[in-house]
């Protein structure tokens, strides 16, 4: 091989690996989530979630996911969220997964939330039994974690394209929190729930827009 | 010029070795004395106490030598400036053996003395210096037996605490009791974490199935940050609290009142285990 040809391999393969390089940047820097806002005003706002099993579209139509309905009552696949300061947030979760059970029960008691309680399928609980929770929702800078029970397994007329319809086999969690001042905070599930990753640690618990996203607290 | 710079060469390092011991003749005094005692991270506890003094030791140790390479930098820059005409080899270098020895002695004596302290430090003097010691500690403090376990739990991404001796609760927040021996458990529930209770000095690695034992006894009162000091994904950067040193009858009211605040969860967790692993849930198959 001549020089002239190896020097072009070498410069073809760094124009590859920068082009990779920068690929990876921008597609980090510009694929972020869409921001739904809370519906109702300060100093009380309400935010309606779902989670799904598989999301059952592109590009990963196999990752279990939340999605979050607009003020115009569409269903949203975003995980970035914006509720106003200083307010009670009123959340309403339709839970669609099936139980996996929380790795760590500690996690099962709700915290953070008004009177300590959440609210499923119109029962007021202080605990969860883990065996039968499905994810949770947590907001660890406000204290807030929120385990969410799963629907049997056995259920019948499960969803398995988002967004699903309360018509399809779910559990409703409700709770309420407050904000403070504005700020913008991480929350994410507690529970390894990526199937087909190592130890269920891999693919949407690591991707901001299905396990993990942003609260926007806004003044 | 390069016939001027060899000419006064002798000229030229009395004047870079006489700036280089001036400046570090302020240099060390204000790094010990003025800058010292700001260096991390404090004197929480013991352990703290051994790692700044490193600190200082390794910072006044350094900077004669930055210092020295500076002066000899700037000075070269400045004396030996080439201007107007074109540039020329100048004569050839040659080896100064003794200079040569000179150097390998201080430096090598600079590093064995520096690892030979190290060493000290870690294991004789100070508990193991506030680092996890595994499950078999060699470095036990007096009094270890008796230390009060604290057990630290990493999951993504957050951690949690729990105390054997009280029930074997676990808590989101952590406290520890003032001039008591703490002996923390780190463990985790998924990835390696790493536990690194900065003020006090601690820095111990959260591994899946592993009991990871660091010792810590705290001087005063007060707070203390905790982080995750190992890239456990996305939230790595998030896992972080404060926690506190509070006396003895203040920590055990915080702890009736951990109890009463975890109440409702406590019939559900397991008991108490040095370690946890994380086996396979159905979903990850």
């Amino acid at each position: 091989m001549s020089k002239a040809a190896k020097l072009a391999m070498v410069a073809a393969g760094i124009a590859a690996g920068a082009a990779l390089i920068t690929y990876y940047i921008v597609s980090y820097l510009t694929v972020t989530p869409p921001v739904v806002a809370a519906t109702g005003s300060a100093p009380n706002a309400n935010l309606t979630l779902q989670t799904v099993a598989s999301f059952g579209h592109p590009p990963h139509v196999d990752w279990v996911s939340y999605l979050a309905k607009n003020p115009q009552g569409k269903w949203v696949h975003s995980t970035v969220l914006r509720v106003p300061a200083n307010s009670t947030v009123n959340v309403t979760i339709y839970q669609f997964d099936t139980a996996t059970g929380l790795r760590n029960p500690f996690w099962g008691e709700p915290r953070g939330t008004t009177g300590g309680t959440m609210n499923v399928d119109a029962k007021t609980l202080n605990v969860l039994n883990p065996d039968l929770a499905s994810h949770t929702f947590a907001i660890p800078e406000l204290g807030v974690s929120v385990p969410l029970k799963g629907v049997p397994d056995d259920a019948k007329n499960q969803c398995s394209v988002a967004p699903c319809s309360l018509s399809e086999a779910h559990t409703t969690v409700k709770f309420s929190f407050k904000t403070g001042k504005p700020g913008k905070f991480r929350w994410q599930c507690f529970v390894p729930c990526a199937a087909g990753f190592p130890l269920g640690f891999g693919g949407p618990m690591q991707s901001l827009g299905w396990m993990d996203g942003y609260l926007e607290v806004a003044g | 010029m390069t016939q001027i710079a060899t000419e006064r060469g002798p000229q030229h390092v009395r004047l870079v070795v006489g700036i280089w011991l001036a400046l570090t003749a302020v240099a060390v005094p204000l790094i010990v004395l003025v800058l010292g005692p700001h260096l991390p991270p404090g004197r929480m506890t013991a352990e703290a106490s051994s790692q700044r003094d490193a600190n200082v030791l390794m910072t006044a140790l350094l900077v004669p030598i930055g210092l020295l390479v500076c002066v000899a930098f700037i000075y070269s820059f400045v004396a030996f400036r080439q201007s107007g005409e074109a540039i020329v080899d100048g004569p050839p270098l040659k080896g100064h053996a003794g200079t040569q020895l000179l150097w390998i002695v201080v430096t090598g004596a600079i590093v064995v003395a520096l690892a030979a302290w190290g060493s000290y430090t870690l294991i004789a003097s100070s508990h193991g210096s506030g680092g996890g010691q595994g499950p078999d500690p060699i470095a036990n403090p007096s009094g270890y037996k008796h230390a009060l376990p604290v057990q630290v739990i990493g999951q993504q991404w957050e951690w949690t605490f729990r105390y054997p001796t009280y029930g074997s609760i676990e808590t989101r927040d952590i406290a520890i009791p003032a001039h008591t021996l703490v002996a923390f458990h780190v463990t985790s529930l998924d990835v390696t974490h790493s536990f690194w209770a900065y003020e006090l000095g601690v820095k111990a690695d959260a591994v899946p199935g592993v009991d990871n034992i660091a010792y810590v006894n705290a001087r005063r009162t007060g707070f203390f940050q905790v982080r995750c000091a190992e890239l456990c994904g996305l939230w790595h950067g998030n896992m972080a609290k404060k926690g506190r040193v509070l006396s003895p009858q203040a920590f055990q009211a915080w702890i009736a009142a951990a109890k009463t605040k975890n109440d409702a969860v406590q019939k559900y967790l397991p008991p108490y285990n040095p370690w946890y692993f994380p086996a396979p849930l159905r979903r990850a198959g």
